[in-house]
């Protein structure tokens, strides 16, 4: 089992969830580091994301798109506000026009990301805290709700691939 | 709470609840944000314990929650408002546990 534990807080509209995997600190950092590697799971399947813009830096930005399955292309745009590598990574994320800016009415969340050594496997740790319920369910329309719900069913391959690997 | 869990007793507090305009228009206002009860107080031409007695009827039949925060009492919406987010947060938590299988495929994938 991957996630260990996933936290709710509907007062203060935050997600916390904590998973464990198979593999060091450093690696794990690099699919956050490496575009290539992130827009492999970033997206739900059906739904691929395409990182343009990965500035990894304290102050840097990224720039995504997803692809839905009708073509459409849905855009995101993350600000780094802190890198402490390989440990912690803090972004803020929200919704972007066609030109890839960010929409301010829709608003911005923020996510805290920290990678802890348990002597050779590592716990990463998510907090995405939103700014209002407007921005998350606007996330969500990213197409992901459809992808969601295709994506419940590929869990099993998708395990059944690891045993192969 | 969800409609379909309310026993009769509860529908009628329902009722009787939203049946009020004043009561109608604290629920608005507080689904959209949170209150004081003085606060909302200086919004109607009445008394302050008369707004009380108002949030207290919405309070048992569910619409509303409240809260003390120092001397304040606060008013929120506890309506579809929490419900709603909990359905966000419920989804948000499925895209995480499946980013996170992903990352464990991918890391997998190679000789360690």
């Amino acid at each position: 089992m991957t996630v260990i534990s996933s936290t709710k807080n509907p007062e203060t509209l935050s997600l916390t969830l904590v998973a464990e995997f198979d593999a060091d600190v450093e690696r794990v950092w690099q699919i956050w580091e490496d575009p290539r590697q992130l827009e492999r799971w970033w997206g739900p399947p059906g739904y691929p994301a395409t990182f343009e813009k990965h500035e990894f830096t304290p102050g840097g930005e990224a720039g995504y798109y997803m692809t839905t399955p009708e073509g459409e292309k849905p855009r995101g745009w993350w600000r780094f506000t802190n890198i402490e590598r390989p440990h912690r990574l803090e972004f803020d994320d929200g919704f972007a026009d066609e030109n890839g800016e960010p929409v301010a009415e829709v608003g911005a969340g923020h996510a805290t990301v920290t990678l802890e050594d348990l002597g050779g496997r590592t716990r990463m740790t998510v907090q995405s805290t939103f700014e209002s319920e407007e921005q998350m369910t606007q996330m969500l329309e990213m197409g992901m709700e459809e992808g969601m719900k295709e994506a419940l069913g590929q869990v099993d391959a998708l395990l059944a691939e690891h045993s192969h690997a | 709470m969800v409609v379909d869990q309310l026993d009769d007793a509860g529908i009628d507090r329902l009722f009787q609840a939203l049946a009020d305009p004043t009561r109608r228009d604290i629920v608005r206002r507080v689904t959209l944000g949170e209150y004081s009860v003085s606060g909302l107080a200086a919004l109607y031409a009445m008394s302050f314990a008369a707004v009380q007695k108002h949030v207290a009827v919405l309070e048992r039949a569910s619409l509303v929650s409240k809260e003390k925060r120092g001397r304040e009492q606060i008013v929120r919406g506890n309506r579809d408002g929490l419900q709603n987010v909990r359905r966000l947060l419920d989804e948000y938590e499925d895209i995480w546990r499946q980013r996170a299988a992903r990352i464990a495929d991918i890391l997998e994938e190679e000789p360690k």
